[in-house]
């Protein structure tokens, strides 16, 4: 293949940036999920998720 | 009620983020699969057709360039859309959307320009020109960091997505100028070869990989941009749970 260090290059750096990405989005989002199920499990709730009888 | 009424309300109940969710959450795998699919079709045929008479095979670092440069414009363009959904109806999903779509927009800003420079090489015989089609997606590039550094030193989420709206509207002026510089000025980039009046002046062989890369790259753009604005929404809520919980302990503590 003719200019193949060009070539191969480009799509080396793609697909790098896109699986960085990918990855940082899925690693985000596994993490966010159990912060929010340890919350859960402590009680921890948002206002507007508490029962109504807990609002001051 | 009228057909207007209830198109009104089907957006606003997509305006419930707890609704938005479960759309997402029912959306996301058939959009990867999709994406998936559509990516691998295109990654074999831009491997598998003919290299160009001129170029050799550096046509074939057109079939992600091109997608990413498409991709940079319309990520900016869905921005600017939620700015406008952020200031005009004040749509709490609005700040969401554009907030999560500028660091999949400067991703691929940076590919573009890299592939550019190491197609430009090869090519021009040069890595990079200050020519005024390269130097409006640097700026492009500039202004996605400009607005994740931003969001990132805001506090205020509510007081951040305004000025953050308006900041994005003021460039969205860069989008056009990018659109036109190759006809608005003599640069060294070639000017519109796909979307142009009296159709793409570009071989079929070239252009059935780089339409189904482009493709593939776009539902990668709203699979990513699905998924991140999900995030933030957990993430916004973590923030309200931990500030509830820090207000029960403050009021516990105050009680004698």
């Amino acid at each position: 293949m003719t200019h193949a260090f060009y070539v191969y290059a480009a799509w080396g750096v793609t697909a790098a940036v896109v699986v960085l990405v990918i990855a940082h989005t899925l690693v985000e989002s596994f993490r966010l999920q159990a912060e929010l199920k340890r919350l859960d499990a402590k009680g921890i709730r948002r206002r507007s998720a508490e029962p109504q009888g807990n609002k001051p | 009620m009228t057909e207007t009424s209830l198109t009104i309300s089907k957006i606003s109940a997509l305006a419930n983020p707890t609704r938005f969710l479960a759309l997402a959450g029912s959306i996301l795998p058939w959009l990867a699969g999709l994406t998936f699919l559509c990516l691998a079709a295109g990654i074999w045929m831009s491997f598998t057709t003919e290299g160009d008479y001129q170029q050799g095979e550096t046509v074939r670092i057109m079939y992600i360039h091109v997608p990413a440069a498409w991709l940079s414009m319309m990520c900016y363009s869905v921005m600017a859309l939620s700015a406008l959904g952020t200031l005009v109806w004040r749509h709490p999903l609005a700040d969401v959307a554009a907030k999560t779509a500028a660091p999949i927009g400067a991703a691929f800003t940076f590919v573009a320009l890299v592939t550019g420079s190491l197609w430009g090489k090869p090519m021009w015989g040069t890595w990079w020109v200050w020519d005024a089609r390269l130097t409006s997606v640097f700026i492009l590039f500039l202004m996605y960091l400009g607005l994740i550094a931003f969001n990132r030193a805001m506090d205020d989420p509510g007081r951040a997505a305004r000025v953050s709206a308006v900041m994005i509207l003021v460039g969205f002026v860069n989008i056009p100028i990018i659109k036109f510089s190759v006809e608005w000025w003599n640069t060294l980039h070639q000017p519109a070869s796909v979307m142009k009046l009296g159709g793409p002046a570009i071989d079929p062989e070239f252009l059935r990989p780089l339409l189904v890369m482009a493709i593939g790259f776009t539902l990668l753009f709203f699979t990513l941009h699905l998924m991140a604005m999900r995030n933030e929404i957990w993430r916004r809520r973590i923030s309200a749970m931990r500030r509830n919980a820090a207000r029960a302990v403050q009021a516990g503590s105050d009680t004698p």
